[in-house]
């Protein structure tokens, strides 16, 4: 009974383990292996030893690159601060409330290729934002601000758009942690005279800490593996400076079709978020404490 | 009378509280869906200036030829129908993938049941397109590249699907599979009619998402196709704006044409979107 069991459980796992095993779990093997080597796809990989490793680190771009992921960190905190607002907001029971909730998903639910078009035409020099500027008389007329030609200001526009794309699934997220509040509770307080800003102190926001931890964990590494924005809004450009370190390695990959830079760069990133993971748990653990 | 009109009074007074709640909520959902509005603006205008500002609220001659001549100019049927093959096949194979998947891990007893399933759970922390470089050298080697095939495959199996089923078997009552098994009913039957039909929210749920995500994604497939005839709505987009260039207004039509079917499919099931999402924290 229990023998047929056991055999039927890894035949109903099999398909997964096998999809699994060729795509998700060799790739981690075969890309390890694949940094260390010169790789074109061409011929076979070479070994080349630490060869890919000395050339990112003498890459300011590579720098430049992992830089950029850790300063797309900010989009965490100001993302879950949001999220958290937007969804007490649209927790309330008022009419039509369904519609906004519809409006802040839309973005979620839109492909990063039309986002890309829609943004870069935004941040345009005749686009919205910068005719809006001129109109209210805060940028002189023949001025334009170059959004995603500054290279000192493109990365942060390309971190607003990855900001406004994902704010509405954190929002779901957090109204479903605060649905899995007990109503009682709130009443409880109500009725002890607890106004609405202690009870979102007191209440809301200790019991929401579960989901406070797990959306800043998936935010965390969503910011480090952040790239298809900057694909199909600047390519990296103006200067380097919009590269993060998943562009790197795509780039270094399919662009310059050297595979085993690529997945050398790709180690270090799967390197950092694993250790971020691990940070990130670590947290988690002492918190229960 | 009084009895009728009090509470809507009350009801007044409660929407007039609310009011500024409903402002901040107006504002940010315009500011929200305004790069949308702007660019179905930009889409059906047919005047000489096309960023126009302060942009008319209601564009000026509006008119449908934009999208007739998009669709026209570039394969946008065939664009459409390969979306439709690739997310519905992807849909279709998650579905039983996950569900195969899940329910020895959430109904049955075997040796390394807890280590499947946290290596299944640690792929969520790792950055699947790291994965992209090896899945792109597997699927030539397979034959698959330049197929639609090739983009379907590697998405089928995922620790989310996975864990989302699980998730729905578990809120089944072992009472209920115990009482089939005394029945004679054996793990195939236990598994397809019970467990299945027992978590069809979740599977809708799923599924849902499952569509939506990959009639979106873009990457991969614009890694796997090379012949412009095999590309999915959002690879096709993008080629629209290389062929266009000078047509703004034709790029922005075609933007809205693939955006629409994902619209539909989320206005109409914008529950099991709340609810899956539900699922996914728990």
């Amino acid at each position: 009974m229990t023998q047929s069991s056991a055999r039927n459980a890894w035949l109903f796992l099999s398909p997964a383990l096998l999809l699994m095993g060729v795509f998700t779990f060799w790739p981690l093997l075969f890309g390890s292996y694949v940094a260390f080597t010169r790789y074109d796809l061409i011929s076979p990989p070479q070994w080349a030893g630490l060869d890919n490793f000395r050339y990112l680190l003498d890459d300011p771009v590579f720098w430049q690159a992992m830089a950029n992921s850790l300063r797309y960190l900010l989009v965490v905190p100001l993302i879950q601060l949001a999220g958290i607002a937007l969804a007490v907001l649209v927790n309330q029971a008022l009419p039509g409330i369904k519609l906004f909730r519809a409006a802040f998903y839309l973005p979620v639910i839109t492909t990063v290729s039309v986002v890309g078009i829609m943004w870069n035409w935004m941040y345009a020099d005749y686009g919205v934002l910068n005719s809006a500027l001129h109109w209210l008389g805060w940028l002189a007329p023949e001025r334009d601000i170059g959004f995603l030609s500054d290279e000192n200001l493109a990365l942060y526009s390309v971190m607003f758009v990855t900001f406004w794309r994902g704010i509405g699934y954190y929002m779901v997220l957090y109204l479903a942690g605060l649905q899995a509040i007990p109503a009682e509770m709130q009443e409880a307080a109500r009725l002890d005279g607890a106004n609405s800003w202690q009870r979102f102190w007191k209440i809301t926001l200790p019991m929401l800490k579960p989901t406070i931890l797990f959306c800043s964990l998936i935010s965390t590494l969503d910011a480090l593996k952040a790239f298809e924005e900057v694909l199909v809004m600047t390519r990296g450009a103006p200067l380097n400076s919009t590269f993060t370190a998943l562009y790197y390695a795509f780039h270094q990959g399919f662009n310059q079709l050297d595979f085993g830079r690529g997945s050398a760069a790709g180690l270090v990133l799967t390197l950092v978020c694993l250790m971020l993971a691990w940070l990130n748990f670590k947290l988690i653990r002492a918190d229960h404490r | 009378m009084t009895a009728i009109s009090l509470p809507r009074a009350l009801n007044h007074r409660r929407l007039l509280r609310k009011l500024p709640d409903y402002l901040i909520l107006i504002a940010l959902a315009a500011a929200c869906c305004y790069p949308f509005y702007w660019t179905l603006e930009i889409a059906v205008g047919n005047g000489e200036q096309v960023f126009d500002f302060p942009p008319p609220l209601w564009p000026r001659e509006a008119g449908w030829q934009h999208f007739i001549a998009v669709w026209d100019a570039i394969p946008m049927g065939r664009f459409f129908w390969n979306s439709l093959w690739i997310s519905g096949l992807t849909t279709l194979g998650t579905l039983i993938v996950s569900s195969l998947a899940a329910f020895p891990l959430a109904k049955l007893r075997f040796r390394g049941r807890q280590l499947v399933f946290y290596a299944i759970l640690a792929t969520l922390l790792l950055p699947s397109e790291i994965n992209f470089i090896s899945n792109f050298v597997t699927i030539t080697r397979l034959g698959l590249d330049d197929t639609r095939l090739g983009v379907v495959l590697p998405s089928l199996a995922g620790a989310f699907g996975i864990y989302l089923m699980k998730h729905a078997f578990e809120e089944i009552p072992d009472e209920i599979i115990d009482a089939a098994s005394m029945d004679g009913a054996n793990d195939w039957q236990v598994f397809s009619r019970i467990c299945l039909p027992l978590s069809l929210p979740y599977l809708a749920t799923l599924g849902i998402f499952t569509l939506v995500w990959s009639w979106n994604v873009y990457v991969w497939p614009s890694v796997v196709l090379k012949t412009p005839e095999l590309y999915p709505l959002s690879v096709g987009v993008l080629y629209l704006k290389g062929a266009f260039a000078t047509s703004t207004r034709m790029v922005a039509a075609g933007a809205v044409l693939a955006i629409l079917p994902v619209l539909a499919v989320f206005i109409f099931c914008q529950r099991y979107f709340m609810r899956g999402m539900d699922g996914a924290v728990k």
